[in-house]
């Protein structure tokens, strides 16, 4: 242990100098077509994490009261999941063949190191795969107790499997369980240390989860939202609707504090990509958060709105604490500070929009009990959705750029974890062309699932005027 | 044996695996472009009927394959992704086209979405084949990119071992789909999937004779193991079970034919790991590149673990597959009438109780640095707050 804690230590900005730099003139393409494919694929994991919950509760729900339009919601959203779930198994497997493609300096050096836990998020997602093929496909092909059970090894595999995944991710950002010897060989390898005796793993994999919940709430309950401005407000339409909001409502204000604790998690372990979140040169104590504005080649930022002491007090929950600046690292050392700290704020404001939204849903449920009438709430709950997926997006990219120019935090940078082979913009090009007839096609398949029918007897009820309150 | 090579013959069990139970599904879509005859119309749709529900759970072990190999092996990892990157990219690109296939195959039969689907379906085993036929001759050097991108897959061995894949997926998606139709009961389907699986078949078996021509020039070290001892056995297993699948299906048993043709198929497999060793890269052993044994130790512990669970999840999923209980055509059977009760609110006691757990999980959360409080808190909290949601959409709906 103390050797481990020694070469913890060692990390710290020193270790970069173990391997060699690769000659890859497209470095930038490279990281972008990584972040693209993460970008495809972070949405739909959300609603493997997320939706298989809803569509379960859904179906208790129909089980429980016995009345047809919960059934039937369960069946349609049941179909939009498994679309949902496909695009994702392929998304996913892409960005395992590209972590070989684009970064077999990382690979090979530490492979060993984390590739457990992508071995136990590969038997998740195969018990995610059988469970969702069972459960789609068995609708009135078992007893109905036997189809709900075949729900819970979904949700199940996709918190395990998300959990794995942010282990790795957690260990590059505050790496641990190896040691690097003499001649830049990784080794005194402890997978176990590595992965899951990791600080950050549980307020990121906590952060991860809610967003999740958010992201699939809001984007539910916006079309379902859309309908309910159109007039459709029958038990089905509005079912739909409020489900998914009551999870996107708690989970949203929930964040705050969870996304609070992230945060200092963060200031705790990678203080300059914390100093970087806020643009901050200079170590000060009682540090001002600053909000907006830009940062400049002379390290002050422009046109910023300062609010004192408040940096401090979030990153430590003590207003005159010491915050690192990124003056005392080598300007080498840092990442590009203004897409993170944009990202940062993008994803922060976003946030706490959608906790206010939630805040205005829930005091007029409980003072009230209704729904609020007015349609701006409803216009707000359509803009919610896409909202929580750049905010999603923005997270991932205020912690990754964030990390930058380290692939593994202080260990290893981007440049010596790239390819050296050719043509990265070739592949680029390719790979964006099939990601948009990926979207496109599932787009045109959500439209036709969403354009079926409804069961007649649900159809039947829905038409009656005044299922609007 | 020693433990470093364990995770290798873990990684040809997966490749078997996912040669045949993926391959029929990229071999399906080959019969419903070239679909003719009376049966035209079921045997454009036969493909998706019966692999929709599995084609997900087959490809993990893809997946399976490549994280074992990072893990056990992350050099070899690293030097084939690099250099074959090409090749890679390819399959992947197919893979996501083949799904787009199955999306769009649930809601639409347009011609379209069928040749994208052939399309991908000749693309992934060709380009897989040639990553393997890459690594059987020699062509991908220990290193970052250290290969030749292009020349390293298009000499005569990965192209050959890539047109004999196309052929081994059609000729598995041929021998699955007779059985499917017999199992459904559809007599003239499954006549149209014998013929094709005879046809296919021995082109397949022509196209590894070929092959092995090819290693024989190209890959004399792989040859030389396939035409000896343990290889020989691999191989002579392979024809003879090839050649009793031809007997079943022209003798009308699918269902016995379906093993027999996935054993040929893996027994090449088998053969192809015992010619390949000890070198796995040239200059490079598989002993060489393994991870220390905590890391393999560590990874044989997770598989374990995880094939406890996935062994008979698999065995639910393709016993209900198999068994019918997916078709359509199937009866559905009654289920038990569920108990009807209202909704009731949750009571005042118990939101208060909520509502104190999430005060106290997320005061005890946001008030601590680190340890069993911040854990404890961090429990209280989430747990608190499923409660809520649960419990507010309760309220919602019933209002």
């Amino acid at each position: 242990m103390l050797d481990l804690i020694a070469a913890a230590g060692d990390f710290a900005f020193g270790a970069g100098q173990s391997f060699p730099k690769v000659d890859q003139e497209y470095l930038l393409q490279a990281r972008q077509m990584q972040a693209m494919s993460f970008a495809m694929h972070i949405p739909l994991v959300c609603f493997g994490i997320a939706f298989p919950s809803l569509v379960i509760f859904m179906e208790w729900l129909g089980l429980r009261t016995g009345k047809a339009h919960f059934s039937a919601l369960a069946r349609r959203w049941s179909k939009v999941m498994i679309t949902l779930f496909a695009a994702g198994v392929v998304t996913g497997t892409l960005l395992s063949f590209e972590l070989g493609m684009l970064w077999p300096g990382f690979m090979s050096a530490f492979g060993d190191v984390f590739g457990l836990a992508f071995g136990l998020e590969g038997f998740s997602f195969f018990i995610e795969a059988i469970f969702i093929s069972i459960y789609v496909y068995s609708w009135d092909k078992i007893s109905d107790r036997r189809h709900i059970l075949t729900g819970i090894p979904v949700i199940a595999a996709g918190i395990t499997g998300s959990l794995m995944v942010i282990a790795v991710n957690a260990w590059m950002n505050d790496p641990s369980g190896f040691s690097i010897d003499q001649a830049g060989e990784v080794t005194n390898v402890k997978p176990f240390e590595a992965l899951f005796a990791n600080g950050h793993l549980w307020p990121q994999l906590t952060h991860m989860y809610l967003a999740a919940y958010i992201v699939v709430g809001f984007l539910i309950a916006g079309v379902y939202a859309f309908a309910w401005l159109k007039g459709r407000r029958g038990d089905y339409f509005r079912t739909a609707m409020v489900v998914p909001l009551a999870v996107a409502c708690l989970a949203a204000p929930a964040q705050l504090l969870i996304g609070d604790w992230a945060a200092r998690t963060v200031a705790e372990d990678q203080p300059i990509k914390l100093a970087s979140f806020e643009g901050l040169y200079e170590t000060t104590d009682g540090a001002p958060e600053t909000i907006l504005g830009w940062y400049t080649d002379d390290n002050t930022i422009e046109y910023g709105i300062q609010i004192p002491k408040l940096l401090s007090f979030l990153a430590y929950h003590d207003p005159n604490a010491t915050v690192q600046g990124l003056e005392t690292v080598p300007e080498d050392d840092w990442p590009p500070i203004n897409v993170v700290r944009m990202s940062f704020q993008t994803m922060v404001a976003i946030g706490t929009g959608l906790a206010a939204l939630a805040a205005w849903f829930l005091w007029i449920w409980f003072r009230r009990r209704r729904l609020p009438e007015t349609k701006w709430f409803y216009r707000a709950v359509i803009l919610a959705g896409p909202a929580a997926v750049v905010a999603l997006i923005a997270g991932w990219v205020t912690t990754e750029v964030g990390r930058q120019p380290w692939v593994v935090y202080g260990v290893m940078r981007t440049e010596q974890a790239v390819t050296g082979a050719d043509g990265v913009v070739f592949g680029f090009a390719a790979l964006l062309a099939v990601y948009v007839a990926l979207v496109t096609t599932v787009i045109w398949v959500l439209r036709r699932i969403a354009r079926q029918p409804l069961p007649p007897e649900i159809a039947a009820l829905e038409e009656v005027p005044d299922g609007a309150r | 044996m020693e433990l470093a090579d364990v995770p290798a013959i873990l990684i040809l069990v997966g490749i078997a695996l996912y040669a045949v139970l993926a391959g029929a599904d990229f071999g399906a879509p080959i019969w419903a472009i070239t679909a003719r005859g009376e049966v035209a119309e079921r045997l454009k749709d036969s493909g998706h009927r019966s692999m929709a529900p599995v084609w997900e759970a087959n490809h993990v072990w893809l997946i399976f394959v490549l994280v074992i190999c990072w893990t056990a092996y992350p050099e070899v990892f690293g030097s084939i992704f690099s250099t074959l990157w090409i090749p890679l990219l390819l399959a992947c690109l197919g893979i996501i086209m083949r799904a787009v296939g199955y999306v769009a195959g649930g809601v639409s039969g347009r011609p379209v979405i069928r040749y994208l689907a052939a399309v991908s379906s000749f693309l992934v085993p060709f380009a897989l084949g040639c990553v393997i036929g890459a690594i059987v001759d020699g062509g991908v050097p220990p290193g970052n990119a250290q290969g030749d991108i292009l020349e390293a897959w298009t000499g005569p061995v990965p192209i050959a071992i890539g047109l004999i894949l196309v052929a081994s997926s059609a000729y598995l998606a041929a021998v699955y789909l007779a059985a499917d139709a017999e199992r459904r009961g559809e007599t003239e389907l499954a006549v149209a999937f014998r013929g094709r699986g005879l046809a296919a078949g021995v082109v397949a078996g022509l196209m590894a004779a070929i092959g092995l021509l090819a290693l024989h020039g190209d890959a004399e070290r792989v040859f030389d193991g396939l035409t000896s001892g343990a290889g020989l056995v691999a191989v002579i297993a392979s024809g003879a079970a090839g050649l009793v699948t031809l007997g079943l299906l022209w003798s009308g048993r699918f269902r016995k034919a379906r093993f027999v043709a996935a054993i040929a198929v893996a027994a090449v497999v088998a053969g192809w790991g015992l010619a390949q060793q000890p070198m796995i890269l040239p200059g490079l052993t598989v002993r060489e590149a393994a991870a220390s044994d905590e890391v393999i130790v560590g990874l044989l512990v997770a598989v374990a673990i995880g094939l406890i669970i996935l062994v008979p999840s698999l065995a639910l999923l393709y016993s209900l597959v198999l068994g019918g209980r997916f078709d359509p055509l199937d009866v559905a059977s009654p289920g038990a009438a569920p108990e009807r009760r209202e909704l009731t609110p949750a009571g005042r006691r118990t939101l208060s109780a909520i509502w104190v757990a999430a005060l106290v999980g997320g005061g005890m959360l946001f008030l601590s640095d680190s340890g069993v409080t911040l854990y404890l808190g961090l429990a209280i909290f989430m747990a608190s707050l499923a409660c809520g949601i649960v419990q507010l959409a309760r309220s919602l709906v019933r209002a």
